[in-house]
């Protein structure tokens, strides 16, 4: 059973009386445990798709399963409890509290969102900050720590709940091409370690090399799904 | 909730300069209002007490009409025997009542043999107006202050008087009046204390024994010109003296119009309208209180919310609920609140200890040298504390509203 499908997926914005179509009838489905990645250029509607995938947005037609529910049920409140629950996120400038040590930023959605007990929070976040190996930099705050780190620490913070999607939006843009490269690696270690669905939006080459599904995105509509497993 | 807690505070102490200028404001408010209210409030405290426990009394009966004309103190509109009959049983029934004390009042010529001039008089029992007005007493500057205020053919004069006429204890002086029929009678008596003169009416009239007051005036029955009722609470002045007026004033003459008139203090002395201006005032420096809290922090959680909205943007996609949303920039204007209360308090209970300790003095009408000792009730504390805290969180309300309805991928999408 796919974790994600999609079928006549439109999105169209509305501008006063223009009308902007960003998907135009979008079909895929997506495995549990894979490792994907939607390419295209700019305006091609990757974002669009992962604002939907992650509950952030409503589709205009079409259907958008994920984890079985379909997305367009979801009122405001209930999206933000099922994206707590369901997935993680990841994104291009890693968005990070500043006022948080990298603990409690990795702490925060144990914290705030699923309000776990403070011992068992603890123990997950230590087991997460040690598979990303940001366990010794845990008392600093993200201003003390490097890109690379950062985007390690989102990653912990992404997974800290046991998602069963992460959602990363560019997540090497900001990343030279050993961090990129690192973080990258770190995922499908994750992937592998918690058997959690990472879909990427990305134009950057290394990530569709690492992707085993890769969607192409031009102009709204899916071109080709190629897998590279 | 101390999640919540914890975060705001953390995220007050990002921008700690802001953070301290808010505070710094709601500070000021604060101090500015609980001084004044502890100086004013001590002040009017004083005044009023001053009034009513030396000349006043919190509630006068007089005959109707008499007040009216109180400046002129008719003695034919002074309270007939079966008047006083019918009053003393309601006073005497009223256990919301300490004391009452009857008064004849009359305006005479006060003569040292050698220079004459007019005066004030009221004829007291000496015993009932010591529990009725306590503080008379007290205001002799020369005298026995703990002997009975007059016996028989005695005098207590004001001050004034005392120096214009150059008047000093144990002279002999004459006192001469016309009664209502307008036959002209006097009296000696002996100058027994120098009385300490007060603002407002009564505050430099002479006292003499009841008895002397119907010898000079002829009396041929018991009547008096008021009668000075003290309540066991003066908090209870206006539930108390509306009971009195509804029985008093029910009492009516043969026509069936009421006979006499029920009055308390803030009737029947100017300072009552001091009172109310130091009353409007303490309201107007609570609005001002309430402006300067509400927008100080109305605008520190404004930017806080334009400034984090990337960050409003990240903790609503990752799930955080509208409701928490809210309640972390809603605990940061508490925080701010209670803050601010708590050291304005401080300081400004620093601040009314201070002027005890230094006991600053000024001088208000006939009264010099008055000491300023204000002090402040914990009911006043607490209601401008709860006020500033609940205008905190009012203020705070606004753009934590906005924060919880903030669309994550418009505010995700902020630069």
């Amino acid at each position: 059973m796919s974790l994600l499908s999609a079928e006549k997926l439109t999105k169209t914005y509305r501008s006063g009386d223009i009308e902007v179509p960003a998907l135009k009838g979008v079909d895929f489905s997506i495995e549990a445990a894979a490792f994907v990645a939607f390419v295209g250029p700019s305006g091609s509607g990757k974002s669009t798709l992962l604002n939907l995938i992650g509950c952030l947005d409503h589709p205009t037609s079409g259907t958008l399963k994920v984890l079985d529910t379909d997305i367009a049920t979801l009122d405001r409140r209930a999206a933000a409890r099922f994206r707590g629950e369901h997935i993680g996120f990841v994104f291009q400038d890693f968005n990070l509290i500043p006022v948080l040590t990298v603990f409690e930023n990795v702490e925060y959605p144990l914290r705030m969102v699923q309000l776990w007990p403070a011992a068992k929070r603890r123990a997950q976040v230590l087991r997460l900050l040690d598979a990303v190996g940001m366990a010794d930099q845990a008392h600093k705050r993200p201003d003390q720590i490097s890109g690379g780190q950062k985007q390690r620490v989102a990653v912990a913070r992404a997974l800290v709940s046991d998602p069963k999607l992460v959602l990363a939006d560019e997540p090497t843009a900001n990343l030279d091409s050993e961090t990129a490269h690192r973080v990258l690696e770190l995922m499908k270690k994750m992937r592998d370690e918690f058997r959690t669905t990472f879909v990427f939006s990305t134009h950057d080459a290394r990530i569709m090399g690492e992707a085993e599904v890769i969607f192409t995105l031009e102009d709204g509509r899916l071109l080709q799904g190629e897998n590279h497993a | 909730m101390l999640d919540v807690i914890g975060i705001a505070s953390r995220n007050l102490l990002r921008y700690g300069r802001r953070t301290l200028l808010t505070l710094l404001l709601i500070v000021i408010g604060m101090v500015a209002v609980l001084l004044f209210i502890a100086v004013s409030g001590s002040f009017k405290s004083m005044m009023v007490g001053q009034i009513t426990d030396s000349v006043l009394g919190h509630v006068q009966v007089h005959r109707k009409g008499y007040v009216a004309s109180i400046d002129s103190l008719p003695l034919n509109l002074n309270m007939r025997p079966n008047m006083l009959a019918k009053i003393e049983s309601e006073l005497d029934s009223n256990t919301a009542i300490a004391a009452w004390s009857p008064r004849i009042k009359f305006g005479g010529m006060f003569s040292n043999f050698a220079e004459t001039t007019s005066i004030r008089i009221n004829g007291i029992d000496p015993a009932r107006e010591a529990t009725t007005v306590p503080l008379l007493s007290g205001r002799l500057q020369e005298g026995d202050k703990n002997a009975a205020l007059v016996e028989r053919g005695q005098i207590v004069i004001p001050l004034l008087l005392a120096r214009g006429m150059k008047s000093q204890l144990g002279d002999t002086v004459v006192v001469v009046a016309t009664n209502k029929d307008g036959s002209v009678n006097g009296k000696t008596f002996v100058v027994r204390g120098i009385l300490e003169s007060i603002s407002g009416p009564g505050g430099r009239d002479g006292y003499i024994h009841i008895e002397d007051a119907r010898e000079i005036l002829r009396m041929t029955e018991d009547q008096v010109s008021e009668i000075v009722v003290r309540l066991k609470d003066f908090s209870q002045l206006n539930r108390v003296g509306g009971q009195l007026k509804a029985a008093v004033e029910g009492l009516t003459n043969k026509e069936g119009k009421p006979m006499l008139e029920v009055h308390d203090w803030t009737q029947l002395s100017p300072f009552a309208n001091i009172a109310k201006m130091i009353d409007l005032m303490t309201l107007f420096i609570k609005i001002v209180l309430v402006s300067i809290v509400l927008v100080a922090v109305m605008n520190v959680m404004i930017m806080a919310v334009y400034e984090r909205i990337r960050e409003i943007g990240t903790i609503a996609a990752i799930g955080t609920p509208p409701s928490r949303i809210l309640g972390l920039f809603l605990a940061e204007g508490l925080m701010l609140g209670i803050a601010g209360t708590l050291a304005g308090i401080v300081l400004s209970l620093a601040g009314i200890y201070g002027i005890n300790v230094w006991q600053p003095t000024f001088d208000f009408g006939m009264q010099k040298g008055l000491v300023m000792a204000p002090t402040i009730a914990a009911g006043d504390v607490l209601t401008i504390a709860a006020l500033v805290i609940v205008v905190a969180i009012i203020a705070s309300l606004q753009p934590a509203w906005k924060a919880s309805r903030m669309d994550p991928i418009t505010a995700l999408r902020h630069v």
